[in-house]
């Protein structure tokens, strides 16, 4: 309190606004005790700090906002500089040109001296074989032809509108694809390994899931006692090693290609499909996604064209779903009965194909 | 403002230095003088009208030679500090047009901040001395110094302190007004928190004022 007052008495003596008795009698004190002397100094140095502190904080306060008002009344700009480049550009004009001009000439010459000294007489040479090549490439499209024809005595003879594969998840002749691969078309024809045709007729579609079940019509088709792989209902893990096969290339040779599960859930989170990485082309599409146990865990739907190697495939429960819906809707009289065991466990990769192929078809559209 | 300078561009400006120099001995300078005394009575107007007259050419100085728009800002409002410390010292004469004046600080402030970044020093384009203005920037480095401990010393204080000390000094309000802002029931009572207040401001600033003096 004693040292709040002082400081008060100070600082009233060092503004003026003392009485002039008190003053008087303040200044006999600071003679008598030269502490509070040093003090007082000290203060009003202090004071004259405070006091210019003061004086630059506003006036660095007003440049502030003169800055701002100027900038925004564009009385100043703040000009984009010249780029080094373009000073440096300036400054080696000439140089640059004289440069551009010697490599442009240098490069001029060597062209025309490589022309004149390269041997010209190989060229025709080349030719020749790669029309040799061309016959023989002929020769054996002929032959290829002819072979086709025969197995494809009952190949419908347009051209498939759309190509994919499926696969059978009934002995009886039920194979289930993707839907936007029969989508909009007037008839289906599958053809297997071996290249034998079947015709067969969409009896169920579902686009937002992305199936389609088909059932083969032919009579030519033998149906398959017990289908080597199961179709798995409970959600696949994330990780998990994947394989597919299917018919990407026009002709009818079966494709294997594998990868693993990225995410639980499809394209923009939706939860009818995974995320999978694999390489997949066009005809893949309704491909049959296994996990290492040979279960099927989806069917490959698509791919996203943003972004690279993301594909997406339909999960198995949407098969299983599908199928109730046939059974509430039809009056069918055969009940379509999805394999439940898997016979390839602990199998080879290769053997586990051996076994698969012969269940997945290409399918092709009309 | 008149100028009997022909209006060169900054990167021609040195070739001509000396020429300049010696036109400008004698300068015309009435109306900077009044310019200058206006500034140093902390006229806002008088300050704007040199913002607005000198700022792009020195802004064209740093930009060409490597400096930012932030730099540009920095350097000119220091070197518009030191002339507002130079025109209050009422010691200032103008022997020199204040453009050559506030060009010759910002080429020696932006000198000194490349080369505290420890860039090279590359061969500016105008950047020769124009006006010996050593003296001048180290009155100003002092006051900077101390300025620098004010606010230092400010920012420990921390509140409700700093800002009782800020309404009292800087903003000059009187003890009423700050007491019934600041929720004291009078101004007595405001009065002392400040005393207290004050002291301890002391003790942080001639704390750092012994150990930049030493």
């Amino acid at each position: 309190m004693e040292e709040l007052k002082l400081l008060d008495a100070i600082e009233r003596y060092l503004n003026g606004e003392m009485q002039p008795d008190e003053k008087t009698q303040f200044e006999q004190r600071r003679k008598d005790d030269p502490e509070l002397d040093h003090r007082v100094v000290e203060h009003a140095m202090f004071l004259q700090q405070m006091d210019q502190y003061c004086e630059g904080k506003r006036f660095r306060n007003t440049l502030h906002d003169i800055h701002h008002e100027l900038l925004a009344t564009g009385a100043i700009k703040e000009v984009p500089r010249k780029a080094t480049i373009i000073n440096l550009w300036k400054k080696y004009k000439r140089v640059v040109a004289v440069a551009a001009s010697i490599a442009g000439i240098t490069a001029l010459s060597i062209s025309i001296i490589t022309y004149y000294f390269t041997p010209n007489g190989n060229i025709s040479e080349i030719q020749k074989l790669s029309q040799q090549f061309k016959q023989l490439e002929n020769s054996q499209r002929q032959t290829n032809r002819e072979l086709n024809n025969l197995k494809e005595s009952t190949k419908p003879a347009a051209q498939a509108k759309v190509g994919g594969t499926g696969f059978l998840v009934d002995g009886k002749g039920y194979l289930v694809t993707s839907a936007h691969v029969v989508t909009n078309a007037d008839s289906v024809y599958l053809q297997n390994v071996k290249g034998e045709y079947f015709k067969a007729g969409t009896i169920y579609i579902n686009h937002l899931s992305d199936i389609a079940v088909l059932k083969i019509t032919d009579d030519r088709f033998q149906p398959v006692k017990q289908l080597p792989y199961s179709i798995q209902k409970n959600p696949a893990a994330l990780g998990e090693e994947i394989f597919t096969l299917g018919f990407p290339r026009p002709s009818s040779e079966i494709v294997y290609n594998r990868g693993y599960l990225s995410a639980g859930t499809g394209y923009n989170g939706d939860t009818l499909a995974y995320q999978i990485a694999i390489s997949a082309n066009p005809g893949n599409s309704g491909g049959p996604i296994f996990n290492e146990d040979g279960d099927v865990i989806g069917i490959l739907s698509g791919k996203q064209i943003t972004a690279e190697g993301v594909f997406f495939s339909s999960r198995s429960k949407n098969i299983f779903t599908a199928l109730q819906e046939i059974r509430k809707d039809s009056t069918m009289e055969d009940r379509i009965k999805l394999p439940q065991t898997s016979s390839l466990k602990s199998l080879d990769r290769t053997q586990q194909i051996k076994k698969i192929e012969e269940c997945v078809f290409m399918v092709k559209s009309y | 403002m008149i100028f009997h300078l022909p209006d060169f561009t900054v990167g021609y400006f040195p070739v001509y230095s000396v020429l300049i120099i010696r036109i400008t001995v004698k300068p015309d300078s009435t109306e900077e003088i009044a310019l200058l005394q206006r500034l140093a009575k902390h006229d806002r107007q008088a300050t704007e009208t040199i913002y607005k007259l000198y700022y792009n050419m020195v802004q064209s100085l740093i930009l060409n030679n490597n400096g930012s728009f932030d730099d540009a800002r920095d350097i000119f409002q220091e070197a518009l500090i030191v002339l507002y410390e130079k025109a209050r010292s009422g010691t200032f004469t103008l022997n020199c047009q204040l453009k050559t004046y506030l060009y010759s600080v910002c080429r020696r402030l932006w000198l000194k901040k490349l080369q505290q970044q420890q860039h090279y020093l590359p061969e500016m384009n105008g950047m020769e001395d124009m006006v010996p203005v050593e003296e001048d920037l180290e009155a100003h480095q002092q006051r900077n110094a101390e300025f620098q401990m004010m606010e230092k010393a400010l920012l420990h204080l921390g509140e409700p302190c700093r800002s009782l000390i800020e309404a009292f000094y800087l903003q000059k309000r009187n003890m009423t007004e700050i007491a019934s802002h600041f929720g004291y029931t009078n101004a007595d009572n405001a009065k002392n928190q400040k005393y207290k207040c004050l002291m301890r401001l002391k003790k942080l600033f001639f704390a750092e004022y012994k150990n930049n003096n030493v």
